[in-house]
């Protein structure tokens, strides 16, 4: 049957609206899901840059308060909980996961197609929520302003919020079971790819954390709707109970957002200098530890709100241990990156940025994690600057490396390199003229969701809005090439990187069963040259 | 246009140096990570580019003593921070005895200052340099944050509870006050303005600005108005605890617990009397929910407080600095 000229390959066999949403082929999910989390992307980017064109001026003149409220609330919602979460897991993962473990198939096949489905649920009602009207509570929905103050469609964006949490639970489950029960012949855990750990331990926080956060949206909709006291002292609750609930998952959610952006930079350093992970053990364990410490770390939100001093200490001392291993992966990349065989190819170029910004994005949280420090620095633009260091510097450009580097894997195709390191350079620039003056202004002491503010913050907005326009060109680039590519560009070829790993050896686009015959495994990935011991120091 | 390029806040405040040097201290030790990276990166990139298309890197897998050195430096590099950063957190967080009281109430979207001589101010604040100031804040609906970035302090200031924050203003001038967190549509403009004063030039402004009696001579008022004193009675015969004296002190409730009679504890008390009844009394208070607000109470927490102080009962509850004013 399958002799046709092309050859059958998971995009070609099968046509119609119905073969894709009827899928259960985890890489078919995987571009349901790209195509999804990128109308949430722009849609997320629409509200940033709605958000910077208002603070170039310290008035409120372009929009009102009350609609500048709602721009970043949104902004933060659909960033968060439908784009930075969702992202490198559900497209990359989902597509990669099997085949670097040598399985057909994810373990669950029709729940991954489910998760999507939950996906575009949750999504529907945030995006009902935004029509109607919008939500003017910010993302971190503090009670009792969410609860009792806010007029807002707060329990529409929560039930969004609620149902998309369960895409996470299924995508996460799905994945420890394939990685425990789906592996190669040969695929122990030591040769696994260092993506997969750090998918692994991200599995652990999704399935851990959030259901605490589907149970605190919810008590949030039942305080709400039905005037039950549980956050607001007016009916008796405690709002502070409310920040404690909400950082036990949003804390560790931050770490769901860059775990699997450190597996694919671990992937990209390795394949691009030619040269196997420094430190393998080191560099997987710190993973796990990652996804542990940071369950313990979420009272670091809590420095002003007259926590113990006690609790204060606690929770600063471990938000300092949770920086070590974050710390002894940078020191790995950079390692692995010496006597390599280095090429500058476009996804290196986003590996190069996100060392560099993740380190500074990491850097400034010990500054955050300083008890004293960050009376002063809490709700400024400093940690605005912050944690866009380590979700943009870091998330997106661990997305956009890994886009770049599996493109010619999940299409066939490549993509014109030229623009692809214009792209690059341009989202690098743009990205630290947007967020590094919020550095200073943050320390001058300009609060956050500030719709007007005084004059003397001025410069650093407008700096900042010049670098989000740039920004947000460098975002259009890829859009378009990569769309171009679909149809134009040269075929890519089973390994156009000359990498090493299952996914490698398997042809482009693979084919539906991925492997015609199940892969023996016999040494860890990224192997390339004779294995030798080289003793440094 | 931008003539003004500022970089650093002003130092206003006896905190903001100790600050100040903790921040460069973490700009110094973060930099030179930051930058020690880039520059290996750099370098590792430029001198090991690929040469020729076949080329492989060197298999090197590791090496325990490199893992230990940059796991064992961060880490106590970490220690130094923390320890620092805790010592000036708890001298931030524990205001000297002594401190002038100012209570501040938040409410959308304003900042309602009452100094104890009566002195009322909204989206103002007026202290005099030099001498320690302690704020006690509540609010009236959701949370706020007060925060003087020229002062380096913030507290969170929530409803159902007091949080302080003190400082020592040490720079006559006008400085800016925030709220920082988020609370509504006009959480922008929940600003305002501190200014702190030469002591005389504080002490001139307190004699022009009150009216209307002090705050414990408010709270006595009220305290009489809401039939408090129907059963708070001086002499012990009440069917309420005798006041006088109590606050600060220790009382043992019916449930066997031990209180301190502090300003949460009297506020929870006009709300809830039912939560904590001092051991020997029934509980028969009504509540005060709502007839109240979070201003008054905080008068009758002052007039409570009068009742304990060496002073006249009902004196300006400033007592000792002002000698000083007055030479």
């Amino acid at each position: 049957m399958e002799t046709t000229a092309a050859p059958l390959n998971y995009l070609n066999n099968g046509h119609g609206l119905a073969s894709w949403l009827l899928t259960r082929d985890h890489k078919r999910i995987a571009l349901l899901y790209l195509w999804s989390i990128t109308v949430f992307f722009f849609l997320g980017g629409f509200f940033a840059l709605m958000i910077r064109l208002e603070l170039l001026t310290p008035a409120a003149d372009m929009v009102q308060p009350e609609t500048y409220n709602k721009l970043f609330t949104m902004h933060g919602v659909v960033m968060v909980f439908f784009f930075l979460i969702p992202s490198i897991p559900a497209v990359l993962g989902n597509f990669l996961l099997p085949i670097m473990i040598g399985a057909k198939d994810l373990a669950f096949p029709r729940i991954n197609l489910l998760s999507w489905y939950i996906y575009i649920l949750g999504g529907m009602f945030t995006l009902v929520a935004a029509i109607t009207g919008g939500v003017d509570t910010g993302w971190t929905f503090y009670a009792p302003y969410s609860t009792s103050a806010s007029n807002s469609h707060v329990i529409t964006a929560g039930v969004g919020i609620f149902i998309t949490g369960f895409s996470s639970i299924l995508t996460g489950l799905n994945f420890i079971v394939t990685t425990h029960r789906m592996r190669a012949p040969g695929m122990t855990w030591f040769r696994l790819p260092l993506f997969v750990w750090a998918h692994y331990a991200t599995s652990l926080i999704m399935i851990l954390g959030t259901p605490v956060i589907a149970i605190t949206v919810l008590l949030v909709a039942v305080e709400r709707g039905l005037h039950l006291g549980i956050f607001d002292p007016a009916l008796g609750g405690d709002p502070v109970l409310f920040q404690h609930l909400f950082w036990f998952y949003s804390h560790p959610a931050v770490y769901i957002m860059i775990l699997p952006a450190m597996g694919v930079v671990a992937e990209l350093v390795q394949a691009f200098s030619r040269k196997n992970i420094f430190g393998y053990t080191f560099v997987a364990f710190s993973s796990l530890a990652i996804a542990i410490i940071g369950f313990l770390v979420w009272g670091h939100h809590l420095f002003v709100a007259g926590q113990s001093t006690y609790a204060g200490l606690v929770f600063s001392i471990i938000s300092f241990f949770v920086a070590i291993p974050s710390a002894v992966k940078v020191f790995n990349w950079t390692a692995t990156i010496y006597k390599g065989s280095v090429s500058w190819d476009s996804p290196m170029l986003y590996a190069f940025g996100f060392i560099g910004l993740f380190s500074i994005g990491g850097l400034t949280g010990l500054f955050l994690a300083t008890l004293g420090m960050d009376i002063h620095m809490h709700d400024t633009y400093f940690i605005i600057a912050h944690f866009h260091y380590v979700m943009v510097g870091g998330a997106i450009f661990g997305y956009l490396g890994g886009m770049h580097y599996w493109w010619p894997k999940i299409t066939g195709r490549m993509y014109p390199e030229g623009w692809a390191r214009f792209a690059a350079l341009n989202i690098f620039v743009g990205f630290n003229l947007t967020f590094f003056p919020q550095f200073i202004v943050g320390y001058l002491g300009m609060p956050r969701r500030y719709a007007m503010y005084a004059p003397e913050f001025q410069i650093y907005n407008v700096l900042s809005t010049a670098g989000a326009t740039i920004l947000g060109i460098g975002y259009l680039i890829p859009m378009d090439y990569f769309t171009w590519s679909l149809k134009y560009a040269p075929l890519a070829g089973d390994n156009p990187w000359g990498a090493r790993g299952l996914e490698w050896e398997i042809p482009s686009p693979p084919p539906t069963e991925n492997f015609t015959a199940t892969p023996i495994v016999t040494e860890g990935t990224h192997q390339y040259a004779p294995s030798r011991e080289v003793g440094i120091v | 246009m931008f003539t003004n390029f500022p970089f650093f806040p002003q130092q206003a405040s006896e905190q903001a140096a100790q600050i100040d040097a903790l921040y460069f201290f973490l700009i110094a030790v973060t930099g030179f990570f930051a930058v020690l990276i880039a520059v290996l990166v750099s370098v590792f990139a430029v001198k090991f580019h690929r040469r020729h298309g076949d080329e492989v890197g060197v298999a090197i897998h590791g090496s325990l003593a490199l893992e230990l050195l940059w796991t064992i430096i961060p880490l106590g590099i970490c220690m130094v921070m923390f320890v620092w950063g805790a010592q000036v957190f708890f001298h931030m967080t524990r205001p000297p005895k002594g401190a002038m009281e100012i209570y501040v109430v938040g409410k959308q979207w304003m900042w309602k200052a009452q100094h104890r001589d009566g002195a009322r101010e909204i989206n103002e604040l007026h202290v005099p340099i030099g001498r320690p100031v302690k704020l006690v804040m509540g609010s009236e609906d959701v949370i706020h944050s007060f925060f003087i970035p020229d002062f380096r302090v913030k507290a969170d200031v929530i409803p159902g509870r007091y949080n302080t924050l003190w400082f020592t203003a040490s720079k006559p001038g006008k400085y800016h006050i925030f709220c920082t967190q988020y609370c509504g549509t006009k959480h922008s403009a929940m600003i305002g303005t501190v200014t702190a004063m030469d002591p005389s030039d504080y002490q001139v402004w307190l004699s022009g600005g009150a009216g209307g009696g002090t705050m414990a001579e408010n709270g006595a008022k009220l305290f009489a108005d809401l039939s408090c004193n129907t059963c708070h009675l001086e002499n012990g015969q009440g069917r309420g605890p005798v006041l006088k004296g109590l606050y600060g002190k220790q009382v043992l409730t019916t449930g066997g617990q031990i209180v301190t009679m502090d300003d949460a504890y009297i506020r929870e008390s006009v709300l809830q009397p039912q939560a904590k009844v001092v051991s020997g009394f029934q509980p028969i208070m009504p509540t005060f929910q709502g007839l109240v607000t979070e201003e008054q109470l905080l008068q009758l927490i002052a007039y409570i407080k009068s009742l304990s102080e060496p002073t006249s009962s009902a004196g300006t509850g400033t007592p000792a600095p002002d000698a000083t004013v007055k030479k």
